[in-house]
């Protein structure tokens, strides 16, 4: 039983793997990403895990992937222009996957270690992965780490929000407002619009204005020349 | 089933991630990819956790999703200040920093 279920979790969870990394439409990818995820926390299941199980397929296929599944609405993105770029390059790139493989193969199955060849204690107590088990190390031997874990995703989720937070700076097409502070602020501090020369264009600067015609994942040649003023924001 | 076998599932999917990284040109799709690593690296962990019978490793296993959810936020919120600024959302058109 055991067997069976590893091989179809596994072999889902490859397969899924696959999925992401060669469907071409974003949003199957990512669909493909939660068949993934969820074959995982299977395997974890499989090695005594419950816990890690549970908090897999809350974290990631419930909130991980709503932010994906959310962002990828929003963002719009059709399917990604492939093969426009240098073939070589792709080539190359799935070269280094296949070294990866073998080379971490080598690694894993060359070792000789013979504890590999085991699958650990036969009988494993019933507190192994609990979350009473898991609760305790986390308060008593792992406190820093768990504190500092928990301020990196204070520090994430501030940052998440400065960073899409809309700036002062319009949007094509939208009335600009003045604020007070803006006759204080030097050139080039607003908004990150700004700062990409979108606005107020630095003499020489890189200019990444799309005209509204076209959508943001739209092939290249959008590019209007370097840094002339498209005052459309003034 | 022995370790061996859960390390080469984590080593494939490793791999595939790797290559979907240095393939992929929708930021999003990269992160993603990355997403596929870091699982991989979960499942190796976990699997060791079981080799030795001990739950630290589980432990390390959720501090590393943590990290991965840290990250996808941040990415995210890249994405997105990327799409509102009307740059274009291709990994290849970002060739340099400005800003």
């Amino acid at each position: 039983m055991d067997e069976i279920l590893f091989f179809v979790a596994g072999i889902a969870a490859v397969v899924a793997a696959a999925g992401t990394v060669f469907l071409r439409n974003p949003f199957y990818a990512v669909l493909s990403l939660v068949v993934h995820l969820l074959s995982l926390s299977l395997l974890f299941l499989l090695l005594y895990a419950p816990f890690v199980a549970v908090v897999q397929v809350m974290v990631y296929v419930g909130a991980v992937m709503v932010l994906y599944v959310f962002v990828n609405a929003y963002v719009g993105g059709g399917t990604e222009p492939q093969g426009g770029g240098a073939p070589t390059l792709r080539a190359f790139s799935y070269a280094i996957g296949l070294t990866l493989i073998a080379t971490i193969g080598i690694a894993i199955l060359g070792s000789g270690l013979q504890v590999i060849d085991g699958s650990g204690p036969e009988n494993v107590r019933a507190s192994f992965g609990s979350p009473s088990e898991i609760g305790e190390l986390l308060l008593t031997k792992f406190l820093l780490p768990f504190e500092a874990a928990s301020f990196l995703l204070l520090v994430a989720a501030i940052g998440a929000v400065v960073l899409a937070r809309r700036r002062r700076g319009a949007l094509p097409g939208e009335e600009r407002m003045v604020a007070a502070l803006d006759l204080l602020a030097p050139t080039g501090t607003g908004s990150m619009r700004e700062g990409v020369g979108a606005i107020n264009p630095t003499p020489g600067g890189f200019s990444s204005r799309i005209t509204p015609s076209q959508g943001p994942s739209s092939p290249p040649g959008e590019h209007d020349g370097g840094g002339d003023d498209d005052g459309d924001a003034r | 089933m022995s370790t061996g076998w859960y390390l080469a599932v984590s080593a494939i999917v490793f791999a595939i991630g790797a290559a979907g990284v240095a393939t992929r040109r929708n930021p999003l799709l990269i992160l993603v990819c990355l997403e596929l690593m870091l699982n991989a690296g979960n499942l190796a962990i976990v699997a060791f956790a079981r080799q030795h019978g001990t739950t630290e490793g589980h432990v390390f296993a959720l501090v590393v999703m943590v990290v991965a959810a840290a990250e996808v936020v941040v990415g995210l919120g890249i994405v997105v200040a990327m799409y509102r600024n009307r740059v274009p959302v291709d990994v290849d058109e970002l060739r340099e920093l400005h800003g």
